[in-house]
């Protein structure tokens, strides 16, 4: 039995494993740990997450359940890209784009609902919820929809249109909820106390993040279990990017991989950077902001992870960055124009904090860099909607000819 | 100042299933002392060495105190100040 108990990060209590969340006696976050002892064989353990199944299954031995639990919709196994074109664009040595809006719901979030919802299953919840930015509510009422649960999403209701309908259409109770992302997670944190119901992301939190870990796994497994040099990921609560470095670090201390932890360089909105103001002013904890940025779905100005996000860009010789909403749009276009792949705000964010450290040469032609891009372009047009023109013309060559520029001259 | 505190449900086996608590102060310290003051244990759970434990957050009217003036924030008669863990949520 790999999962063992929960355990406080910060007072190091043990809990059993159950649907609770908080230390009990300091309040500090619970955390899913693991026996590993019967894993001690790293070759055939590489055979056998090879002969696994297309999607985060095939880690089961570093997930939260004894065996293959029942699912609706599977997440994972997303493509591992290496974009040359990025690469020379920016003089960096090796950039590999995971591109993780090729999941069910077209975001890294089908990784972290397909493990808290098989949990909630497991442990008899009947309903499922999430405080979400919009990302987690598509993914909650889609997974909800194949495990026929019912679920009940609760979102700010500034969200963008394309969010709002991608969760509506699974048939979920959907709640907007007055106020910004903050407001929306107290209510939850509130009204888990209510209800028996599995909030994804408050008290089956600590399974749910299990689910991260998989963005680790499958790198390094895409990469013939090796590890980058470094990463860039983008940090809302800090939960992704803490739990990618842990991944790397469970495979590390089993002998799967071998090698040193990745610097880790973390991305924010420059309108919503409480963990990057906290890293340039060397504190150790984030103070709160209010968020306001156009990459809504990092817009998470209290940072439940922060702190944690912080260690792993300081130990790793990292560091976590800000990017203005003008960068955003760049680093959307950016992606777009030289990988072919379109990302929603946070990949701009991400991709405009890649572009920031290759210029300041803190990223250089000896490195191999995995960027984490987490979600769809589709999903927040209102973004590139100011960059995009068309050439408006007749139905006649003529009109084409005096209208539209025209490329490659040699005939073929 | 007559303001109601909501206990978080980590913290109920404290106040014996108490939910909320109705205690006199001008400000969230002076409130929060007259609850430590009325359930054994809870001051322990909530602050270490005088100050709120790093993943506690305080509320008042659903304003997080950090964005106000800390545990000196002032409270008004029939304001609501609400304790819960900092750890749910993220993305």
């Amino acid at each position: 039995m790999p999962a063992v108990a929960l355990k406080c990060k910060e007072c190091r209590e043990e809990f059993e494993l159950g649907a609770s969340y908080v230390c009990d006696r300091c309040f500090g976050p619970l955390e899913v740990s693991y026996d590993h002892s019967a894993l001690d064989d790293p070759a055939e353990l590489r055979r056998k997450i090879q002969s696994g199944p297309p999607s985060i299954w095939r880690y089961l031995d570093f997930l939260p359940f004894d065996r293959r639990p029942r699912t609706g919709l599977d997440a994972g196994f997303t493509p591992l890209i290496r974009s040359e074109r990025l690469a020379e664009r920016l003089g960096v040595g090796e950039v590999w784009v995971k591109n993780d809006a090729a999941n069910p719901t077209h975001s890294f979030k089908d990784r972290v609902v397909n493990v808290a919802v098989a949990k909630a299953r497991e442990l008899g919840f009947e309903v499922v919820a999430c405080a979400s930015t919009g990302n987690l509510a598509n993914a909650v009422a889609a997974h909800a929809a194949a495990a026929g649960l019912d679920s009940y999403v609760f979102v700010p209701s500034d969200l963008e249109e394309q969010k709002i309908l991608a969760t509506g259409v699974y048939g979920t109770n959907l709640v907007a909820v007055d106020g910004n992302y903050d407001d929306v997670n107290r209510l939850c944190t509130e009204l888990s106390a209510e209800h028996p119901w599995a909030f994804v992301n408050v008290n089956l939190r600590p399974y749910y993040a299990e689910g991260s870990k998989t963005l680790a796994f499958e790198v390094a497994e895409q990469l013939g279990f090796e590890l980058p040099d470094r990463v860039v990921c983008p940090v809302a609560s800090g939960s992704l990017f803490t739990k990618i470095a842990r991944g790397f670090e469970e495979w590390l201390e089993l002998g799967i991989l071998e090698g040193s932890l990745p610097s880790f360089h973390g991305a924010q909105a420059e309108g919503c950077s409480p963990v990057a103001q906290a890293f340039d002013a060397g504190h150790e904890i984030c103070r709160p902001v209010r968020p306001d940025t156009i990459a809504k779905s990092l817009a998470i100005g209290n940072p439940a992870d922060g702190v944690f996000a912080l260690d792993v860009a300081r130990r790793t010789e990292g560091s976590i960055e800000s990017v203005t909403d003008e960068d955003i749009v760049d680093g959307i276009r950016l992606l777009a124009s030289t990988t072919g792949i379109f990302t929603e705000t946070a990949g701009g964010v991400t991709t405009a904090v890649l572009a920031k450290l290759a210029e300041r040469g803190d990223i250089g032609a000896d490195d191999r860099v995995v960027l984490y891009i987490t979600g769809e372009g589709l999903k927040t047009l209102d973004a590139v909607r100011g960059i995009v023109s068309t050439y408006d013309v007749e139905p006649t060559l003529d009109s084409f000819n005096e209208t539209v520029p025209v490329a490659g001259t040699e005939r073929v | 100042m007559a303001v109601t505190v909501k206990i978080p449900a980590q913290l109920r086996t404290l106040t014996g299933n108490e939910a909320e608590a109705e205690v006199e102060g001008t400000s969230v310290a002076e409130a929060l002392e007259a609850v430590y003051a009325r359930y054994d244990g809870l001051r322990d759970r909530i602050t270490e060495n005088g100050e709120l434990r790093r993943f506690v957050n305080v509320y008042v009217g659903g304003e997080d105190i950090r964005f106000g003036n800390g545990l000196e924030t002032p409270v008004n008669d029939g304001d609501e100040i609400t304790i819960l863990p900092a750890v749910a949520g993220g993305a």
